[in-house]
This record gives structure tokens, sequence and C-alpha cells, in this order.
């Protein structure tokens, strides 16, 4: 099967204006640093975007207590009601600027427009939607007759749903009645500093979100900082086991949402076609930078050879490029630094043993690119079977009995995420009651919704986001 | 009694050991200390428990975690039903037990020994009403059933604190309740009424492995526990010193446990939910919705 020849079909950049240089966003302003700067680049060209402002300690204690200060001051004194009005206007302020927020949330992260303009953005606006509806009912939420607000929340998210992560962070930290400092990744700041222009918009009082750009330091500066009450981080389990050791001791509340290495599973009685389109979603959705990725599929024995062929002849149809491009299944590699991991864990890949297939595929000169692939011939003490390579690498195992597939799925300290393809009811649930993992996904994979609880199990981190269990890590 | 006296027996001691897997070993390092009443005479020998048993008990409540969790929370709610059965027969012996140890008066000693039983009571109504109290359906936004439900984390290590079968009883049943395991050191001062409590347990229908029960130094023990990586928790309510209970929440770290961190709590009171919510997590399961 030969794809069709698609004419090139770009978004137009027209819409954003990307200024040449970024301040820190502070107490309701955009002021200069005391730190150095760095450069946000396009991940598909590597043009330079932006220089940003690289916050330092002195940088972070202003934001923190600027967020004392409107905790103290107003948002916390602020109804229920009132704070839940300006999360209903940054949300409709977000649908208004959808697609200025997709262009340019795919030039710096360097996803497909396609997934930026139907996925992130709108499940942005949903967000905050669904918990300023929560901001006046908290009494009700199963958290105490009266629960409180923590105070300063401390935020620190990641590069590969860079808007979003700032919407599953700020909505319900800012409903349940806390101010926020948040520090985007460094390699993709440029939505949460255009974020920080909605707030203005919304005449939101300052520093009840306050938006410090660095990298790791910037980071250990926030979660350390003895004026922050609650720590929300997403990122690699790495980094998620060292704030756990920093905040040992403290007063302070902590959420994690680390790593993954999720199993796909596909049983013999599967509708095949829609097991393979959940495969193609499950891994290579993102350019599989996504913890929850379904980088594991485990397929039953009986069918291996159908679903791999079929898996195979999907991939042949994917299409690899410009993020801006309407056409484009598969963006790029977010940085040359995760670029350089993904390629280093599929060579050892192949130095282990397994066998390595990616279908035919240009890739563009400049920018950082990897084809989808996948190995077979894998053993669960393989590497990458076990290892989250957070790239469009899908690892084949095979099983042959339900009970086999258990283990192996849960043969991990992860535990965030499963899929079941299966037409069986009852083998569905029985799965889903076995599987230790946060999320599971039957029939479906890698959905994402407001109202549904997203969070792991065992070293995949702890605490929820998003639905009503989201309420609970910023409430007391 | 004086062994001198012809008319009166002659008392046959208990040897107060460990509880692990359902059964009374002793330590395997083959110490023990001395334990004194409130006067400082002396009352028995405790086990001693070390790194060894700390990883024999965990291994067992491993083993033990599958069945116990795979159980209906109805199931769940009988045998700690029973657990408080067996307790309420066994009150006098707790009375006296409680009383020998912290020097308590009778009417005090009675009201821990029944808010034990009571509290136990509680939580049996809890198992099978949980997961309606924190789970629940998720309106999605397309086509898809959505519902989280709780399910217990696994593993649980906890310091129990220093109220003998109150403290123990506090930590203990909120964390099998929902269907974990749990490995617990009991009151450093007070072990003996942990060891009896064990009794009970062991004669309740309670599954050998769920609750194992260790008795020692909590600075020599706890240590291992909390960097245990197949344990999944560690409730350091008993851990007095700061200073031990940020190192053990350090250790924690390596395999993220779920660290329920130590405070001043009124365990009389009606307890906090997060007793057992902190050891739950939450699955969150999606199938769409079609013909």
């Amino acid at each position: 099967m030969t794809k069709f020849e698609y004419a090139p079909a770009p978004e137009s950049r027209a819409i954003v204006d990307i200024k040449p240089s970024y301040g820190l966003f502070i107490d309701g302003d955009f002021v200069d640093g005391h730190g150095k700067s760095f450069k946000t680049i396009s991940p598909s060209t590597e043009e330079v975007l932006a220089e940003i402002a690289e916050a330092d300690d002195a940088d972070v204690d202003l934001a923190v207590k600027a967020a004392r200060r409107a905790y103290t001051r107003v948002w916390s004194k602020m109804s229920g009601a009132e704070r839940g009005k300006y999360l209903f206007r940054i949300a409709r302020i977000i649908q208004e600027r959808a697609r200025e927020f997709a262009v340019l949330e795919s030039i710096d992260n360097g996803k497909p427009i396609k997934e930026t303009r139907d996925v992130d953005v709108p499940i942005v606006a949903a967000h905050f939607f669904y918990y300023a509806g929560w901001a006046d009912k908290l009494s009700y939420a199963g958290y105490g007759p009266d629960p409180q607000p923590l105070g300063v929340a401390g935020q620190v998210i990641p590069w590969n749903f860079p808007l979003l992560m700032l919407a599953w962070k700020i909505a319900p930290a800012l409903a349940c009645g806390n101010t926020v400092v948040l520090k985007p990744a460094e390699t993709t700041p440029l939505t949460a500093l255009l974020f920080a222009e909605v707030c203005q918009q919304a005449d939101l009082p300052p520093g009840v979100v306050n938006i410090v750009t660095g990298a790791g330091e910037t980071g250990r500066a926030i979660v350390s900082h003895p004026g922050v009450d609650k720590v929300a981080f997403t990122g690699s389990t790495d980094v998620g086991r060292a704030i756990a050791k920093a905040v040992a001791g403290s007063n302070k509340r902590v959420t994690l949402e680390l790593g993954g290495k999720a199993a796909n599973i596909v049983f013999d009685d599967a509708p095949v076609d829609q097991a393979v389109e959940g495969i193609v979603n499950g891994i290579f959705f993102n350019q599989g930078h996504v913890c929850c990725a379904g980088s594991r599929l485990l397929v039953q024995e009986s069918v291996a050879e159908e679903v791999l062929a079929k898996l195979k002849r999907r991939m042949k149809t994917l299409r690899v490029g410009d993020p801006l491009d309407k056409n484009t299944d598969v963006g790029a590699i977010n940085s040359a630094e995760q670029l350089a991991k993904i390629r280093e864990l599929s060579e050892i890949g192949e130095a282990e043993g397994a066998e390595r297939w990616s279908p035919k595929c240009d890739l563009p000169q400049n920018g950082f690119w990897f084809p989808p692939t996948i190995f077979t011939g894998v053993s669960q003490a393989h590497r990458i079977a076990r290892e989250e390579i957070f790239g469009p690498v899908l690892s084949v195992l095979t099983f042959r009995t339900p009970k086999e597939a258990v283990e192996k799925a849960n043969n991990t300290p992860f535990g965030l995420s499963a899929g079941i393809w299966t037409d069986k009811g009852s083998r569905i649930l029985w799965m889903a009651s076995q599987l230790r993992a946060g999320v599971v996904w039957s029939n479906t994979f890698n959905k994402f919704d407001p109202a549904s609880p997203f969070g792991g199990y065992k070293e995949s981190g702890y605490g929820r986001e998003g639905g009503r269990h989201g309420l609970e890590a910023y409430l007391r | 009694m004086s062994p001198s006296s012809t008319t009166q027996r002659l008392d046959v001691k208990k040897t107060y050991k460990l509880y692990i897997d359902g059964q009374f070993p002793r330590s395997e390092s083959g110490r023990s200390y001395v334990v004194n009443d409130s006067k400082g005479k002396f009352l028995a020998n405790a086990s001693q428990a070390s790194r060894k048993d700390a990883r024999d008990a965990v291994r067992a409540a491993r083993a033990a975690f599958g069945g116990w969790s795979g159980r209906t929370a109805y199931n769940r709610g009988q045998v700690i039903y029973r657990i408080a059965e067996v307790l309420e027969g066994r009150r006098d012996q707790f009375e006296a037990e409680l009383r020998a140890a912290e020097g308590i008066s009778a009417a005090m000693a009675r009201k821990f020994v029944d808010a034990s039983i009571d509290r136990l009571v509680f939580y049996a109504g809890w198992a099978d009403k949980v997961a309606q109290v924190v789970g629940g359906a998720n309106p999605v936004a397309g086509p898809y059933f959505n519902h989280s439900a709780p399910e217990p984390s696994g593993v649980v290590a906890i310091v129990a604190p220093d109220r003998p079968l109150m403290g123990l009883i506090s930590v203990v049943a909120p964390v099998i309740t929902t269907g974990n395991t749990c490995v617990v050191i009991a009151s450093e001062k007070y072990p003996l009424p942990a060891i009896t409590l064990g009794e009970v347990m062991a004669t309740s229908d309670l599954p050998g492995g769920v609750v194992n029960v260790l008795t020692g130094s909590v600075a020599e023990i706890a240590p291992w526990l909390a960097s245990h990586l197949d344990v999944n928790g560690i409730d350091l309510t008993g851990v007095e010193d700061a200073e031990l209970a940020a190192d053990l929440e350090v250790s924690a770290a390596e395999n993220l446990k779920r660290v329920r961190r130590p405070g001043l709590e009124d365990l009389v009171a009606p307890p906090p939910l997060d007793r057992m919510t902190k050891f739950l997590e939450t699955k969150t399961v999606w199938h769409p919705m079609g013909i």
C-alpha cells in the first residue's frame, strides 16, 4: 500500500506574534529576570524562536512572595463563585485564541498542528471550564464540609504537552483558592508565556498566577522554597524521586505524575483494524512523547502475525514531517537531547537482539526526527521493554493466556496506564481489575478528559489530576 | 505466686514472639528485649525483630496481597468484623494487659479496649462503602463509559503509635479494610498487647500474612521497611523522632512509596478518611459506547 500524494497544507504562522525576547511573569507583569537567558528553538527547523529569561533563586523568591501576597490579600478571601468566574473567563479567552495557541504550541514543541488544534487546546479550554465550575462547590466534593486551600503551589511541568499540563496544574489549584508559581519546561516556554497574557486579558488579580521560565535549577528553587505549600510535578521518575526526597520532613504536600511503560494488550478476538488504530495512536500520538504511551504491545500469539502485518501496513501511511502541515501525523522530536536518548535506547534494543523495523520515511534535513519504529522479538529483560523511551518506538511481546498477559503487563515498576483490546466484556472487566495501572483504556487508548482522573500506581507517581479526584491535591 | 506454696499453682508464662505469615516465630536473630510494667517490674521478654524478620514479613505480606485484595469487599468486612467479635471475647485479658503495660486504671483500660473493638466494627462497615464514597462515574465529553474506583496500594509498612491496643488497631484496620496487607512495627514501649492481638487475628479468619506484627526497635527496623522496594506505602504515625521520620521519608522516595507523615492525632476521636485513602490508588477505566 502506498501513500496518497498530498499537496502540502501548511497552517499559517501569521496568527502568532513571537517576540524576540521574553521576561518572567511575576505579580501580573512581565519583568526582566536577574539570571541569564536561554533560547527556545523550533525542533522541526532548529530556528531560534526567542530569548527566554532564566529565573534564578531571587526571581523565584519574588514570584513566591507575589503568590503569597495574592493568596493572603485577594484570592483566598474571594468567594468561590468569583474565583470560578475568573476561570470561566480564562477558558473563554483560550477558546477565542485557540488557533493562536495551537500554532504556537506546534512551532515550539514540534507536535503536529492536527493534535494541538484538535486535542491539546480544546482539552485545555475544557479543563479550565471544568474546574471553574468546582470553585463554588468544593463543600460537595467529599473533602469535608469546609475544605480550605493550601496556599502557594509550586508547579513544574514537562515539554510534551506544554499548555495542557499547565491547565492540569493551574485550573484545579486556582479553583480551590491557591495561587501558583509555575515553571514550564525549558524547551517549550512560549505557550505558558502566552497564557500569562490571557491572565492579563482576564484581569486575573496580579500574583495569582506567576510564570517563571528556566531549567532544572529554577525547578529546584521552586520545589525547595520554604514559602511553597504544595509541589506538583509532571515529568521523569528520576526527578520525581529527587522531589520526593527534597520535601521529606517538611509540611509540603506533593503530587507526582511520572513515567510509564504501558502495556497495550491485544487478544485474539479483538477487532483487529480498530486495535491497530489503537496501537498506532497509543505509541505514535505526539511522537510517543507521552508518559502513558502504549509502548509495550502485548499481542496474543495466535494473532501476532496478522496484527503485525496490519500494523506495518498502517505505519507505512503515517506522514512524518512539518508539524504545521495539517496532513502531518508524526511531528518532530522535541529536542536534540531527547532524540539522542531515543537513538541510544533503540541501538541498545538492536544490540540486545530485538529486530528493528521502520517504514521507509523521508525525514527533513534540519530539525530532530525519528521514524515510527517497532521492535519485534523483544523479551521482558530487554531494556527497551523496561525503560521509558519517550519516543515513537514500540516494543512487541507476545503472550498465550490472559494470566500471562497480566503478569507481563504488571512486570514493571511503573503503573500509569494500560490498554485492552478484546470483544469479550467479562474479559475486559477482569483484565481491568488485574492491571496495576491508574488508567485502563479498553478498546480505545490515549483518551483524556477534564472529568476523568489521571495518575499512576507504583513508580508512576501519586495523586490524581482531573475530575473530582483532582481537587484533593489542592485542599486540606 | 511463690513456688513454695503448695496450694498455689505456678503461672504458665507466655512467650511473646513475632507474628509473621500467620505464624508466631521468634526473631531469627535470637534477640529479645526486656519489657517492664509502668513501675519497672519485669513483665516479659519481647522478640527484638531484625532486618531479616522485616524482610520475611514483607514477603509474607506480598504473598497475601493477591488473595486478600481479590476478596470481595463484603468478605473483607466480614473478616474485620470477626476480629472485633473475637476481641470482644477477650476484653478481660486485654484490660489486664493494658493495665500491666501502662499502669492505667481498670476503667481507662476498659475504655481503650472497648474503643478498639468499636473501631474494628467501624472499619468492617467501611469495606464495601469506600469505593462508592471515593469512586464514581465520570461524565466525559464523548461516547465513553468512564468510571473510577479505588484499589489498594499493595504492601504497607506501618509504625504504630505508643498506644498499645487502640494505637495498633487505629493504624492497621483502615489499611487492611481496603485490601492492603501490612507489616506493622508495634509500640516499642508496649509491645506485648500487640502480639496478643496477633493471636486474635490468627483466630479470626484473617489470612496469614495480611497483618504481620514486628516488635523491637523502631529506629532499627523502620529504615529497612522504608527502603524496601517491595513495599508500596509507609505510615509514619508512630515515629516520634522528627529526624528519623524525615530520613524514612527520604528512603521511601526511592520507589515513590505513598507516605503518611507523623502528626498529632486524637486516636479515640473519629478517624480521618485519609487513614484509608492515603493507601488507595484510583483506577479509571474507559470503554467506548456504541452498537
